[in-house]
């Protein structure tokens, strides 16, 4: 990860009360809440396929993604459209769907300080690392390119992840060794 | 001044191949008795480009090569030598040769010298039959890449054979020679292939420097060419400039009188020395364009070229739809601006009118892609020619409807199937001379391919009037290969679709010509990937035809709409055989699991697609529903649905660009409302009912970080 000498700009959104940020410059677009056309066999948080301008593109849901507890979509559900390169360096467009935006941050590399392990139960590598904002808000950047691999696309995995690991953090603000 | 010609360099590749179609098919026209001129000047003219790009570039191996095929075609066209099937081989095998080795350049990699010494040695042999010697002379080594021959202006020192013939020549081109593109200098070099050069530049007519202009030339040259040629071979070198120059040749010997302008010698040849020294820049940049042209075919992919000639009647059109689309786009934002309810007709009979217009611009555009079949076409009469020498059959060649238009894609992908078939033709199909006579036969037997347009499809036939499938041969074959059960009846249709099974060959043994590369099957396959279809018919001793049958574009389809629960998905109108509404009384229960249905003599799986894409149904019960008969390579399938839909036109997009590719999906489509519909696939939906994989496919990679 570089950063320029004033830092990385991060996009964050909310996720019932935590709030995640992605790298700017991954960002394509925002769009609000669509229908989306269901494809078959796909893990639940995969919700479908819209139309972005011509081109067929996936929507993920990232509440459902890790584990969250599923909330009704409304007119202020929010998608985020991310550019995603995946290992053989193929490059794709899918939709994030997340609660609501909140801010966007400047983080000097530094700034954002590795998650902590919490062992096998718990794959942490999609998390890119957490960041503090006013001394006490937490916020969790997400790399995006691991978050939405090849796997997760296609095979629904175990559902509790993250979201564990992110309650015992804000919570307690102590870090968890392994189990 | 320096040019950067680069990006000129995959224009020459371009034009050199399509030269290089030109010449292949011209020579394989030629008839040996009574050869077509034009013909010929065709075949010399092509060569004559590429030797003169060749030049341009610095590709001095490729030029010396072509000059060697010049000559002797020039020696053929102007009857010196006859035109024996001979001499047509060996510029057949020039041609290849001179393929491979501007394929070679293209993509940088190192010339087939031995290759090349042989299609020279052969070359030369030809020359050699007629003794004049002055061509086969100049001609240097093989692989002689160097820029080195370009040193021909510096005729300084150079003693004229003494008491030889020659040609005095006044070349004084007009200001605007360089914009032809014409350079001197390849004149000059293509004179000194004659003989002896002497060069004498004439630079009167250039203006103070100030004033002076790099694009335009106002250079003359006096030259004297010390060789035994015809004034003829002269003034072909300098055919392409005529018009552009005023030109004088004169007999040496009566030029003698002419001011020798010793004095300028030394100038002149300075001058002269010029171009040579550009000759050896302009060599490293040839190799630099190469490298790039290679990066930039690598880009492509695949190396098919990624650019499209378009007829330019096809832009006017494009261009004009696009006027009337602006117009129409006016007349609405001007309805719009003040509409009122008075004039919903008007706005109604603009939209009308968009609508006319988007289509006839989309056609239009789909239009772009499309290239007459003419080049799938130019490969085959080569291998028909070759196929049937080698195995000592006589065949006439006939091709139809090469205007007829299809798909690039389609038809870079169709070329090698007809390759295939072709060949087949010749090797299983057409009978041996003596076979076909004591069969009552005319001795050279008759392959047609053929191509057309029918509905929404193209259609390509081959058809030849050999000694056709051997049906009970064929059958016997299947059956021994456990592929037909004893006993069982097979239709004729049946049984001739057997042939694309892969490894089922009507023929005893291999020969050259089968058995080896694409096989039917994979011919079969190859169609059935662009959304084809294949069909042989065959009588036995009459003869065989093959029909194909492919889809305009791969970008479009015809497709029925269904709904499934709330969801609309397509099936290909192809696979398509019949929709049907359910009746009870003839579904069947398989092990009280699997469901048939009784249709035409026969039985059919019915899949309840809600089951298999795990959605909810609006209607599980089967009496009453619809349901479509769905086929794919005689496999048939009844695909339960909620509720048939329209049939339309729908554009195919990728579901794999931005996510996977998912079993029983071909791709997605956007329906009028914008939201997406599934396109179904009907091989993966085949394959899926029988309890194949349902999850979405990763792409190949190591996978390793779940291991954990």
């Amino acid at each position: 990860m570089q950063a320029a000498a004033d830092g990385d700009q991060y996009l964050t959104f909310t996720l019932g009360e935590e709030e995640y940020g992605v790298d700017i410059l991954r960002v394509q677009e925002i769009k609000g809440w669509q229908r989306v056309t269901p494809i078959p066999n796909t893990p639940h948080y995969v919700k479908g396929v819209i139309n972005l301008r011509g081109t067929i593109v996936p929507v993920i849901d990232l509440r459902e993604r890790f584990g969250m507890s599923a909330q009704e979509y409304s007119k202020f559900t929010v998608v985020v459209m991310v550019r995603v390169v995946s290992a053989g360096g193929r490059e794709r467009i899918m939709g994030l769907v997340v609660d609501a935006l909140s801010e966007v941050y400047t983080f000097q590399s530094e700034q954002i300080r590795p998650a902590p392990e919490f062992g096998a139960a718990l794959r942490t590598n999609f998390l890119r690392g957490l960041a503090t904002v006013d001394d006490n808000k937490m916020v969790i950047i997400l790399d995006v390119d691991e978050l939405l691999s090849d796997e997760d696309l296609a095979i629904a995995d175990d559902q509790s992840r993250i979201a564990a690991v992110v309650r015992a953090d804000s919570e307690g603000g102590t870090e968890h060794g392994n189990d | 001044m320096s040019v950067d010609l680069s990006q000129f360099l995959q224009t020459f590749f371009e034009e050199s191949f399509e030269g290089l179609d030109t010449m292949e098919s011209g020579l394989l026209e030629l008839d040996p008795e009574r050869p077509d001129p034009e013909t010929l000047n065709n075949v010399f003219r092509a060569a004559h480009s590429i030797k003169g790009g060749a030049g341009t570039f610095g590709l001095t191996a490729v030029s010396d090569f072509t000059h060697r095929m010049e000559t002797l075609l020039d020696r053929l066209r102007d009857g010196q030598q006859a035109v024996t099937p001979d001499a047509v081989n060996v510029l057949l095998n020039a041609v290849d040769c001179l393929r491979s080795m501007l394929a070679a350049i293209q993509s940088d990699q190192a010339l087939d010298a031995d290759a090349i010494s042989t299609a020279q040695r052969q070359l030369d042999e030809q020359l050699g039959q007629t003794p004049t010697g002055t061509a086969s002379g100049a001609s240097g080594p093989a692989g002689d890449t160097g820029g080195d021959r370009g040193s021909a202006g510096g005729g300084g020192d150079a003693t004229p054979p003494s008491g030889g013939g020659g040609w005095w020549i006044r070349f004084e081109p007009q200001p605007h020679l360089f914009a032809t593109g014409n350079d001197p200098r390849r004149l000059f070099l293509a004179l000194q292939d004659l003989g002896e050069l002497e060069v004498e530049c004439d630079t009167s007519g250039l203006p103070p420097f100030e004033q002076l202009d790099p694009e335009t030339c106002q250079l003359a040259w006096t030259l004297r060419l010390y060789a035994d040629v015809t004034e003829a071979a002269v003034r072909e070198v300098f055919e392409w400039v005529e018009d552009d120059a005023r030109l004088e040749i004169r007999p040496l010997e009566a030029a003698g009188t002419e001011p020798a302008a010793a004095a300028e010698g030394g100038a002149a040849a300075a001058v002269a020395a010029e171009p040579a020294a550009g000759a050896e820049a302009a060599a490293p940049a040839g190799g630099e364009g190469r490298k790039s042209a290679a990066r930039r075919g690598g880009a492509g992919g695949g190396g098919s070229s990624s650019s499209i000639r378009v007829d330019t009647e096809k832009i006017d059109a494009l261009i004009d739809m696009v006027g009337e689309l602006v117009i129409t786009q006016s007349m609405l934002s001007q309805i719009g601006k003040e509409f009122t309810a008075e004039r919903l007709e008007e706005l109604q009979d603009g939209l009308a009118q968009l609508e006319r217009n988007t289509r006839e611009l989309q056609e239009n555009v789909m239009r772009i892609r499309m290239v007459p079949i003419s080049f799938a076409y130019s490969r085959l009469p080569r291998i028909v020619h070759d196929t049937s020498r080698a195995l000592g059959k006589a065949v006439d060649f006939q091709m139809e409807g090469e205007q007829t238009e299809l798909d690039k894609t389609v038809m870079e992908k169709i070329i090698d199937p007809l390759v295939h078939l072709v060949r087949n033709s010749v090797d299983h199909g057409i009978e041996l001379p003596e076979e076909r006579a004591a069969a009552g036969k005319p001795e050279t037997g008759t392959i047609t391919i053929e191509a057309y347009h029918k509905g929404g499809n193209i259609i390509i036939e081959i058809a030849d009037d050999g000694r056709g499938i051997n049906r009970d041969k064929l059958l016997g074959k299947a059956r021994a290969a456990g592929l037909v059960e004893d006993g069982s009846e097979l239709a004729d249709e049946q049984i001739y679709d057997l042939i694309f099974h892969p490894g089922l060959s009507t023929h005893d043994q291999a020969t050259e010509y089968s058995g080896r590369g694409v096989g039917m099957d994979v011919v079969k396959r190859n169609v059935r990937s662009l959304s084809g279809n294949i069909h042989v018919r065959s009588t036995h001793g009459q003869g065989t035809t093959i029909t194909i049958s492919l889809p305009l574009t791969l970008s479009i389809l015809d497709g029925q709409l269904f709904r499934v629960g709330d969801q609309t998905y397509i099936i290909p109108l192809v696979s398509v055989i019949e929709s049907l509404q359910v009746d009870a009384s003839k579904v069947s229960r398989v092990t009280s699991r699997g469901e048939v249905y009784h249709w035409r003599e026969g039985y059919v799986p019915i899949v309840r697609l809600h089951e298999l894409f795990d959605t909810e149904p609006v209607r599980r019960e089967l009496g009453g529903g619809l349901m479509v008969i769905v086929e794919d390579e005689d496999t048939y399938l009844g695909v339960f649905v909620d509720d048939l839909l329209d049939q339309q036109q729908v554009v195919i997009k990728s579901l794999e660009a931005n996510y996977l590719q998912v079993p029983g999906i071909a791709g997605a489509t956007i329906l009028g409302d914008g939201t997406v519909a599934l396109i179904l696939d009907i091989a993966g939906l085949i394959e899926m009912s029988r309890g194949g994989r349902r999850q979405p496919y990763i792409p190949d990679r190591e996978d390793s970080d779940e291991a954990a």
